[in-house]
């Protein structure tokens, strides 16, 4: 592999403090140096990086990959690619396939094909239980040493307490958190946010109840077990309010929320938009607003997209019968950009923490800084290119998008993997 | 969009204007006399295909659209969810563009999902009428009660009106609302707060907790059937219990400061939401509404197929019509 210098960059690095113009040297899969003026070793190809932001690779902690069980609407590789295009240098898998990752096979069929892509790195996910059927609790230890890099039950809420209490116990063997998605199971049942909007559209609802009284429940059994939970796409005011409140009395929990909670409200479901179907559902702008606040001071730790491919077919029906979920590889670091940094609700060095730095703490993987001597693990994007979404030029396998047509900014221009670059645009 | 026209569907009244509800009720007038005639039948409309497609059992509605076809001597076919390809698993935009390739005219769909009428709308040419989306709207339903008000009170502006029973699941109470709101009157809802959806004071409506205070306050009942599964789903508790606790009954009416009248879409559960004698009694425009509905529904098909509306005494013309 030839060393490469991205030079004259605006280098973002969040983890050690740094927004600059400078070059940045990798070799041998490694950051080797950054700063101004490093000398060229004779082999290296040297990219102009004048206008562009180098930053540490970007890290999606929630996707769907459908591998096994659904190649037809995406593959472990077309969503690395996605992701590559995307920018991000790593995803994690959730284990809600066909069959469920819930054993050392399954990971390791899942890391296989990830190697195979030679795209974004793929962390797998395991289940906290078997089938996701929530009753009895994975193989943690094997999951682990596998690959597995956290366990997850998304898609089939955990309905038992019990069953989550050992979860949260259990996982601390092997320092994962776990991740789960919140819903409490009797008050779902609707296909979009409980309010004013699913009243006038005759759409069964979900309270915010529903979400917000697992979040609580989640919440207690972290502070008795000490173990780390990790919540999913956080939707609510009352969730983030409840999270703020853990922080402060130090129970170990980490959140995510999605790009679409960040951006629309259940007013984009009105003329029964399948694209704004998704679940957790949108909400309403007083919720989007805490949202906004929560991931600015801390409270939500990182945006992850919740990439949730479907088949065109299965969307294009009624409402009611229209599968839950969007995809988003493509499109979060564009959305961040023009809807959050160009607005000033986040410096564009907090979108970069909250979509590299902070997942890689989270989940506690390589990357997310471009401290010399790590994994070259980079993005580099031009925050100013202005393009319009466009489905039909995504890597992706599927178009499920609310933001197909939407105008934005940013653009990635390379993405680099352990040093080798996955994605260059134009290159294709 | 024209006040003078409707555009291409009807699939609701929270997206039409005052005045193009006004437009249908209007249009209904000329078309209540054709249904006394000893031969029930104008030419306005023959040469137009339309199919009924419904995908959920009715039968007030479905005939009375058949009717209103009928006596408008349109082409008609029904297709039931039951027995068609709906029922082998083809998907309702499979079903849309069949029949959009055998170039009907109009489809009248009754679904059991919101937003199915749009939906279809959306991807065919043909004239689209909502007979009724899961919980969102039925349109001609309210379109009727508020020809019978208009009948028995000459005006809708300032009528005080209440909805009564499951607002929450009910396609009749929304359209009801947007239709009354629209046309000035005063609009209220009662029933158990249970099976009241979120945000409806947000809609501009009252909101009772008592059907005794909802008597004492309306001019008009309109009183929603409840659904035997509602008690199953854990809504309410006992069907006897709603029926002492929400029913219209003649002893409540009777200490009202005025005579109510008292609107039902069907079909009703006596002793449920509605005692019998209020039922059968006085105060019941039950009857007349099921007539008016065939007016009406009459004149949404007119307008749909591009009828003038000034037109549409002519339109329904002198006598009967040779086949």
């Amino acid at each position: 592999m030839r060393p490469l210098l991205l030079r004259s960059g605006r280098v973002v690095d969040p983890s050690q403090g740094l927004d600059e113009i400078s070059d940045l040297l990798i070799r041998e899969g490694k950051v080797a140096g950054i700063g101004r003026g490093l000398g060229v070793p004779d082999d290296a190809e040297v990219v102009d990086a004048s206008g562009w932001v180098v930053s540490p690779g970007l890290i999606d902690l929630h996707v769907h990959l459908r591998e096994p069980g659904q190649e037809d609407v995406e593959t472990i590789a077309s969503g690395a690619r996605a992701a590559a295009a995307g920018g991000f240098t790593a995803v994690c898998a959730m284990p809600n396939t066909d069959p469920v990752t819930d054993n050392q096979a399954a990971v390791g069929f899942i890391v296989k094909q990830a190697q195979a892509a030679g795209a974004a790195r793929v962390y797998p996910i395991g289940a906290i239980s078997l089938g996701q059927r929530g009753v009895q609790l994975a193989e943690f230890g094997e999951l682990v040493s596998a690959g597995a890099v956290a366990v997850s039950d998304d898609g089939r809420p955990v309905a038992s307490s019990h069953l989550m209490r050992m979860a949260l116990s259990y996982a601390q063997t092997f320092g994962i958190p776990v991740a789960d998605h919140c819903e409490d199971p009797t008050l779902s049942g609707g296909v979009m946010h409980e309010g004013l909007v699913s009243t006038r559209l005759g759409l069964r609802g979900i309270p915010s109840a529903a979400e917000e009284i697992m979040v609580a429940r989640d919440l207690l059994l972290a502070e008795l077990t000490r173990g780390h939970i990790h919540l999913c796409h956080m939707s609510t005011k009352g969730s983030v309010d409840l999270i703020r409140r853990a922080k402060d009395k130090g129970i170990k929990v980490t959140a995510e929320v999605t790009p679409h909670h960040l951006i629309l409200t259940d007013e984009a479901c009105l003329g029964y938009n399948t694209h704004a179907k998704m679940n957790p559902p949108l909400r309403t702008a007083a919720d989007v607003e805490a949202l906004r606040e929560a991931l600015k001071d801390g409270t939500v730790d990182v945006i992850a997209t919740d990439h949730a491919p479907h088949h065109y077919d299965a969307k294009e029906r009624e409402f009611d019968d229209a599968p839950f979920g969007v995809i988003g590889l493509e499109t979060a670091l564009a959305l961040g950009i023009t809807q959050l940094v160009r607005p000033g609700i986040l410096t564009l060095a907090e979108l970069i923490d909250r979509m590299s730095c902070a997942p890689a703490k989270v989940f506690n993987l390589p990357g997310g800084t471009l401290r010399p001597g790590t994994v070259a693990d980079v993005t580099v994007f031009d925050p100013e290119a202005r393009w319009k979404v466009d489905p039909e030029r995504f890597y992706s396998k599927s178009r499920n998008t609310p933001f197909a047509g939407w105008e934005v900014f940013g653009k990635v221009v390379m993405t680099i993997v352990g040093g080798r670059v996955v994605f260059r645009s134009g290159a294709d | 969009m024209s006040e003078r026209s409707l555009g291409k569907d009807l699939l609701g009244l929270e997206s039409l204007t005052a005045e193009q509800i006004t437009l249908i009720l209007d249009t209904a007038e000329p078309f209540k006399e054709v249904s006394e005639r000893p031969i029930k039948k104008v030419p306005t409309l023959r040469g137009k295909t339309i199919v009924n497609l419904f995908f959920e059992a009715s039968t007030r509605t479905r005939i009375s659209f058949e009717f209103a076809e009928k006596r408008l001597s349109a082409d008609t076919v029904n297709v039931a969810a039951l027995g068609s390809s709906v029922q082998k698993g083809e998907t309702l935009v499979d079903t849309a563009r069949n029949l959009e390739a055998m170039r009907i005219d109009m489809v009248v769909i009754r679904h059991p999902s919101s937003g199915a009428a749009q939906f279809l709308a959306e991807r065919i040419r043909s004239n689209v009428v909502n007979a009724g989306d899961g919980t969102h709207e039925h349109p001609t339903q309210a379109l009727l009660d508020l020809l019978t008000l208009r009948d028995k009170f000459g005006r809708i502006a300032g009528l005080k009106v209440c909805i009564c029973g499951d607002v929450l699941h009910s396609r009749v109470a929304r359209s009801n609302i947007w239709g009354l709101l629209k046309l000035g009157a005063e609009v209220a809802v009662c029933g158990p707060p249970s099976l009241m959806p979120l945000g409806i004071e947000e809609l501009g409506v009252t909101v009772f907790r008592r059907i005794e205070d909802a008597i004492q306050w309306a001019d008009v009942l309109n009183v929603l059937r409840l659904q035997l599964e509602r008690m199953h789903a854990g809504f309410i508790p006992s069907l006897r219990e709603y029926y002492r606790v929400f029913g219209v009954t003649v002893e409540r009416l009777e200490r009202a400061p005025k005579d109510l009248v008292i609107l039902h879409p069907g079909p009703m559960n006596r002793g449920v939401e509605i005692d019998s004698r209020v039922a059968d009694g006085p105060h019941s425009v039950i009857l007349h509404q099921v007539t008016n509905g065939v007016a009406v529904r009459m004149a949404v098909l007119y307008l749909l197929a591009g009828g003038r509306p000034e037109l549409a005494e002519a339109a329904k013309g002198k006598g009967e019509v040779a086949e």
